[in-house]
């Protein structure tokens, strides 16, 4: 405890001394000096010191539960905070809601979207303040100037009239850039804005933030991909349970094992776990020839029980689809799912998961969890009925169950009565692969399960996935992140625009090749526009 | 901040921060418990007001005793309605036909016909009108893919046709000494139609807390891709909840001909919104995935002991609707006020 509090003052010292010496010329835009906020039963920033310059891209790191969202949150008028003071512009400055903070020249890109799905494009984009004349809302300006900052963003192809809830979640993502991009900001706070990009999308993204930094717009950025930090960031805060443990390290030369040990008080072998050799057990799953028009056509492939095989591809290549239809959730318009060779009843998920079949779906918050029920509950959420009898439910034996699930996962709180609401992102992604370790599934189908998981959970979740295999689990990965596909998959196929253009072991596969594969297409495109 | 820091303390950090558990969370009491008691709080100040404006009749042990129970009474027949309806809302939808089920179901029982089969004639054909019309509800919403509110507005008005062209019109009247006797009978000092309720209100505070089918419920009315995506048949439970609030209307038109020793296709009028209000004062809410039957039941009880007051000290039933459409407003506002106030205090601390 003393060794903790000891280490982050000097710490904090020693960044902010770092830091004048570097940068000395400027003025911070912001700084925030012993910012404290408080929810029931937990402290999740405990007295966190941050310091942006003009134009800076400052990175945010931390485990899952650090606080980053709750501090950008109270710089954006969501929460108040119960102590400390936020410096804006020089002049002390409190928000009272989100309205005052962006009225001062903050917009927020937050961790989980906050989209009206019914609402179109442009409505979204400028959500509370429209361009109005007379109390009349100017729909044709507004499509235009949605058309030139979806322009911007690199997506003219997004039609400015469409509902949002038809988009993928890529999609979605580029609005709420938008949306940010349409304030006239001094500072831009991103919470985990790549987690649901693709590697294209991600370069994409930096252009912009180069884009606005080069205007003199500051940058907050939060992601727990280092290699992002790297190339984007310029100086880093590091939190660690609500306090700063470091402060304004620079970017690009902090060792990665300072980084980490920062952030989670250890030292982590950052490193997929070993592949053991084994022969793969009997067939699972074959699929032949499945198709859904408009998503993807003509897909087969197999998994083997202790095999894991990934699939690699853009977002949008027709990866999650495929997924969605193997398990049941989507209806294919042709082809055979067997599993065990028997063949599964298209269009039902109860009778894929009766076949021992589990999927851990792409967006957690809207296909996965009960954000008011509580941990326990969403982790048994496909389960409480095999622990039941006679209909009665096994409360006792279900939080038995959920917690050993969470220690597996290091979930943080460790607390599984709580509303799964309250967790960080991170630990609400948890909550979504758990639910599918508890055992009796024999296929699990894995939709970027590391989507917003930090470094050290990741390499835990990595190993609990590898685990699985040697109990004769069968795993199909989809991830957006071709070293996780190369690292944990043993099989790989890439797909491009709903087909499967290419497949083998991974270790006959590296990075570039992969990439190569994955973008033939789009580069094809491109070159045909 | 080297590797000699490795080894973790056994507590983690994570733990260390939080100070308290949700089981303790505002002073021992669950959110549910602590709507709860405040909604027995206005049914103390309710009791307190008729006390002070009829000391004469709180004042006396006996007739204190005769007016809590038709209290009780009066919430019977509208508490098991509401029962089924607080199942619909936590489902994720709502049934605003449930006061035309009573009264067809009522009207059905008490044919000429049906009455002939006696007792239990009466009380099947009750049971599986109010279950079938549930079921048809539930096969329009989730097979027929219909909204609910259109289907069952749909159906209040068709059922209340349907009654009307049974009975001719006409009023029925129940011969049946059996059911007319339910709503003058005690057990044990109780009476049977406040048995009745307490039997409905026991049984489905157990189906939702403690059975697959209530877990069900809160899933599919929580999030409704989650439910599906975790292997919940969300359409077939989402018919089986209609059947659910359909059965509950058998049940009640059963009490209600008992206590009117008839039935007629008006009767139960704007019984769905009393249930709806009941639930949603109770702490259900009403876009699902939440809610609580003691909090139903103790809905119904507020609004039955306004109609009481108003009773017993024989004031206009027009100022009484006022009245109960203000204590809607009222109970959620002050709903919000406190836990946000309580959750400022705790933060505070
Ligand atoms: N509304 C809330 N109610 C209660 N606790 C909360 C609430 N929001 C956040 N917390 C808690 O505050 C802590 C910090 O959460 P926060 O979301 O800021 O983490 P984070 O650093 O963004 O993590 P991640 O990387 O997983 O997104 C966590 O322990 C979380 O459970
Ligand atoms: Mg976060």
């Amino acid at each position: 405890m003393s060794a903790r509090s000891a280490r982050s003052v000097p710490g904090r010292g020693a960044g902010g001394r770092g830091a004048a010496a570097v940068a000395p010329a400027t003025e911070p835009v912001l700084r925030l000096q012993g910012v404290v906020k408080t929810f029931p039963g937990v402290r999740a920033l405990d007295g966190v010191e941050v310091e942006v310059l003009p134009g800076e891209v400052h990175c945010l790191l931390g485990q899952n539960g650090a606080g980053k969202s709750t501090l950008i949150k109270v710089l954006a008028g969501v929460h108040r905070p119960d102590a400390g003071t936020i410096t804006w512009r020089g002049a002390p400055a409190s928000f009272a809601d989100p309205q005052a903070a962006m009225r001062a020249g903050i917009a927020t890109i937050y961790q989980e979207l906050d989209l009206v799905e019914e609402m179109s494009v442009a409505e979204n984009i400028f959500l509370g303040h429209e361009d109005r004349r007379l109390g009349f809302v100017r729909r044709a300006q507004m499509a235009r100037r949605a058309r030139e900052i979806l322009a911007r963003l690199g997506h003219p192809e997004i039609p400015p009239h469409r509902p949002v809830r038809l988009l993928p979640a890529a999609g979605k993502q580029v609005v709420s850039m938008g949306r940010a991009l349409s304030h006239a900001a001094r500072l831009i706070i991103m919470d985990e804005p790549s987690a649901v990009l693709a590697h294209d999308e991600v370069a994409n993204l930096f252009r912009i933030i180069r884009e606005l930094t080069a205007q003199g717009i500051a940058v907050i950025y939060i992601s727990h991909r280092l290699e992002e930090i790297r190339e984007i960031g310029d100086r880093v805060t590091v939190l660690k349970d609500g306090r700063t443990t470091a402060a304004n390290l620079p970017a690009r030369t902090t060792p990665t094992k300072d980084l980490v040990s920062r952030m989670t008080g250890r030292t982590i072998e950052y490193v997929f776990p070993r592949r053991t050799a084994r022969e793969p057990g009997e067939e699972l799953l074959r699929v032949e020839h499945l198709s859904r028009p408009g998503e993807f056509a003509d897909v087969s492939l197999s998994v083997h029980s202790g095999e894991i095989v990934g699939i690699a591809g853009l977002v949008g290549s027709g990866r999650s689809e495929l997924l969605e239809t193997i398990f049941g959730a989507r209806r294919a318009a042709g082809g055979t799912v067997r599993v065990n060779g028997r063949a599964l009843r298209p269009g039902s998920v109860g009778a894929a998961v009766r076949a021992g079949l589990g999927m851990a779906p792409e967006e957690r918050k809207s296909q996965a969890l009960l954000l008011g029920e509580p941990i326990y509950r969403n982790v048994t959420l496909a389960a409480f009925g095999a622990y039941a009898t006679g209909g009665l439910t096994n409360a006792a034996r279900e939080r038995a169950e959920a917690e050993r699930v969470a220690g597996q996962l290091d979930l943080r709180p460790r607390d599984v009565r709580r509303p799964v609401g309250t967790l960080s992102g991170g630990n609400q992604q948890k909550v979504v692969v758990g639910r599918w370790l508890l055992g009796g599934t024999r296929l699990l189908l894995l939709d970027e399960p590391t989507r917003g998981v930090d470094v050290g959970a990741r390499a835990e979740l990595y190993e609990l996935i590898r685990e699985l295999t040697a109990r004769e689990v069968g795993v199909l990965l989809v991830s957006s992140e071709v070293p996780e596909v190369l690292g944990l998959a043993d099989r790989v196929l890439v797909m491009r625009e709903g087909r499967v253009v290419h497949e083998a072991p991974a270790d006959e596969l590296d990075e570039g090749t992969v990439l190569d594969l994955v973008m033939a297409g789009s580069l094809m495109e491109e070159a045909a526009v | 901040m080297s590797a000699t820091e490795a080894p973790a303390s056994p507590v983690s950090p994570a733990d260390e921060r939080t100070t308290t558990g949700p089981g303790r969370r505002w002073g021992g009491l669950s959110e549910t418990a602590l709507r709860n008691l405040a909604l027995v709080g206005v049914l103390v100040v309710l009791v307190i007001i008729g006390a002070v404006t009829r000391p004469d009749l709180y004042g006396d042990p006996v007739r204190v005793r005769d007016n809590v129970f038709t209290i009780l009474e009066q919430a019977s027949v509208i508490g098991v309605v509401t029962v089924g309806m607080t199942f619909v809302i936590i489902g994720g939808g709502i049934d605003l036909s449930v006061g035309a089920i009573v009264a067809l179901a009522g009207v059905w029982c008490t044919t000429v016909a049906t009455q002939s089969y006696g007792t239990f004639g009466m009380i099947f054909t009750a049971l599986t009108v109010g279950l079938c019309v549930g079921l048809v509800n539930g096969g329009l919403i989730s097979y027929g893919r219909l909204v609910p509110f259109i289907a069952t507005l749909a159906m209040m008005v068709a059922a209340r046709g349907l009654a009307a062209s049974i009975s001719g019109k006409q009023t029925q009247v129940s011969e049946n000494r059996t059911i007319n006797a339910i709503a003058s009978t005690d057990v044990l000092g109780i009476p049977l139609l406040v048995v009745i309720l307490a039997v409905v209100v026991a049984a489905g505070w157990v189906l939702l807390n403690r059975t697959t089918f209530g877990r069900r419920t809160v899933a599919v009315g929580g999030n409704r891709e989650a439910a599906r995506l975790a292997g919940i048949n969300v359409t077939r439970h989402t018919m089986l909840l209609y059947a659910l609030s359909g059965l509950c209307c058998g049940i009640a038109a059963i009490m209600l001909t008992s206590l009117s020793t008839s039935a007629q296709a008006g009767a139960a009028n704007l019984y769905e919104l009393d249930a709806i209000a009941a639930a949603i004062i109770g702490g259900t809410l009403l876009s699902g995935g939440r809610g609580s039957i003691i909090g139903s039941l103790l809905g119904v009880l507020v609004f039955s002991t306004i109609t009481n007051l108003f009773a017993i000290n024989n004031l206009a039933t027009e100022v009484q609707n006022m009245v109960k459409g203000g204590i809607i407003v009222a109970a959620v506002l002050v709903q919000q006020v406190r836990f946000k106030s309580l959750t400022t205090i705790f933060a505070r601390t």
